[in-house]
């Protein structure tokens, strides 16, 4: 059992007041702003709650939220049980799970703009490799610049590329987890693989399929960087997703009241689903 | 079993056929890329990398990056290990309250504090140096480190610091000797994710700076507005720019996995 004592804040605090610095000023700064008008010069003026008014209300924020919606939604249902079923049919000692796990990581560790060009390079219509296979090979007319469908359809495949084996190796340090004696136990019963899934694996996989669903939950739906470089939020609005128009709106128009009331709404969206995700998936644990 | 071995093999083949055409891309003269396809060089060129190395706006580029990459991961573990240790062995006011609060800054997209950050840390004179992307990447490394280290500290039994006290050991020379040595994987693990989390964004990193402590990235989506369609430089610095993750994920392959999985939810 844990011990009881309030001497332990002192270890907590350097974390306390870096956390604090990064966190609370900025988060201020943008609810100060949320409530205010300005027209430059440093020149204020208070406006209560009508840009949350304003933003909720309008076509563009809910538009971009479908989005937004859509394409976490997507990610979700294709990497979870991909992953799952890579992790599964991986082997699980000897020669090959290091070159496994390695490569399996590797995308995860190009920097996001890096990705976003990469992805460009490689379904570029003539020069690119996929843009090329398609379009002269297969005879498939493929133009991510041009076609919303194909756009979206690029974005998802990049995310899959980027983020499936965060899935994957967290499945796989589950199911490495599981002693072999449960698996005996299996055989001995005449269980059938699906059954030594149901019953045996995914159990033990719980913990880890939480943190990440979670963690592909709070990426994909901040996710930036990497659709911003790849196609810039076109063809048209089509796959600008929420904090690419954000940005727009903050940077680009210098919109400052609405981008930040607008950055509150996204914040507390993004708590609000992680936080029933996690009152869902702890559920049992509790009872 | 043929079936089941399949399946990792095709993912792998996907994962690598992207970063393929990026490596041959950047082997490629601008002349060949724009003149039309071609599944290999055909004239070998090692003019795109002799361009990175040679140009001081390029491979300062990537001495910044890993200089704030390597102070991030040092600050971030650094103040990780203790508020670890704390969570795994004390009950105290507010402990599952402030460990949720580290986790919601997760959350936060970073295009909302970008504007913010940028004013945070103009105001205290940080603006352009590597301490302040160092600073400003540990609202998200931070909580990461602290989840992952309590993990494995969770995963010590009590007895050993026990047994230390008994034997006479102050608790700093406890820590330092015995107990660091004993989680020493858990460090490697929220160093390695620190270091990549660090590593791959953007959008603070060039933020926060201008000339200084310009990030590698921002050297990148410069020259792609920039000089028109220079596909071959571009490719040669993303290429490069997957060494030191490949270099780091390396040493840590063994333990990767184990991080996340003796993490507590």
């Amino acid at each position: 059992m844990k011990t009881e004592n309030q001497k332990a804040w002192f270890f907590v605090l350097p974390v306390l007041l870096l956390v604090a610095f990064n966190a609370l000023v900025p988060i201020m700064t943008v609810v100060n702003y949320s409530v205010q008008e300005t027209f430059g010069n440093n020149v204020f003026f208070w406006q209560g709650l009508d840009w949350f008014e304003q933003i909720l209300r309008s076509e563009r924020f809910q538009a971009a939220l479908g989005r937004q919606f859509l394409f976490t939604f997507l990610i979700l249902i294709i990497e979870v049980p991909l992953g799952i079923i890579i992790a599964l049919s991986m082997p699980r000692s000897g020669f090959w799970v290091p070159v496994c796990l390695v490569t399996m990581a590797l995308p995860m560790l190009i920097p996001w703009n890096v990705v976003g060009a990469m992805w460009n390079i490689f379904t570029l219509p003539d020069i690119g490799l996929l843009g090329y296979l398609m379009n002269h090979t297969l005879g498939i007319p493929y133009d991510m610049t041009q076609n919303p469908f194909a756009a979206w359809v690029t974005i998802i495949t990049m995310d899959v590329w980027h983020w499936t084996s965060l899935v994957v190796l967290l499945s796989y340090a589950g199911l490495v987890s599981i002693p072999d004696a449960y698996y005996q136990a299996a055989k001995i019963d005449g269980a059938s693989a699906w059954k030594v899934f149901r019953f045996i694996q995914l159990p033990k996989l719980k913990t880890v399929l939480t943190i990440a669903i979670l963690l592909r939950f709070m990426d994909s739906f901040n996710i930036y960087t990497e659709p911003f470089v790849l196609t810039g939020g076109g063809p048209g609005n089509s796959t600008t997703l929420l904090s690419i128009d954000l940005v727009k709106i903050a940077l680009g128009q210098f919109d400052l009241g609405p981008a930040a009331a607008m950055s509150l709404i996204y914040f507390a969206i993004t708590l609000l689903v992680s936080w029933l995700f996690y009152t869902l998936m702890t559920k049992d644990d509790a009872q | 079993m043929r079936k089941r071995t399949l399946i990792p093999i095709l993912y792998i083949l996907f994962l690598m056929l992207p970063i393929y055409w990026l490596i041959a891309m950047s082997f490629k003269t601008t002349g060949e890329i724009l003149s039309g396809f071609s599944l290999f060089p055909q004239t070998f060129t090692l003019e795109n990398y002799k361009v990175i190395f040679t140009d001081p706006t390029w491979y300062w580029g990537y001495i910044n990056s890993i200089i704030y990459v390597s102070l991030n991961t040092v600050i971030s573990v650094a103040v990780a290990l203790p508020a670890a240790y704390a969570f795994s062995r004390y009950r105290f006011l507010g402990d599952k309250q402030l460990f949720f609060w580290l986790l919601t800054n997760r959350m936060a997209p970073a295009a909302v504090f970008a504007l913010p950050f940028f004013q945070l840390y103009s105001s205290v004179g940080l603006f352009d140096t590597h301490l302040a992307v160092a600073l400003a990447h540990c609202l998200f490394n931070i909580p990461l480190a602290v989840w992952i280290l309590e993990g494995f500290m969770g995963g010590v039994p009590k007895e050993l610091d026990e047994t230390a006290y008994v034997d006479g050991y102050s608790f700093p020379r406890f820590f330092v000797k015995i107990f660091l040595p004993t989680i020493k994987a858990g460090v490697g693990v929220a160093a390695f994710f620190c270091f990549m989390f660090s590593w791959v964004e953007l959008l603070l990193a060039k933020t926060l700076t201008a000339v200084a402590a310009k990030p590698i990235a921002a050297t990148m989506t410069k020259t792609a507005s920039s000089a028109g369609y220079e596909l071959g430089l571009l490719a040669a610095a993303g290429t490069l720019t997957i060494i030191p993750g490949a270099i780091v994920i390396y040493f840590v392959r063994n333990y990767i996995a184990k991080g996340f999985a003796l993490g507590r939810v």
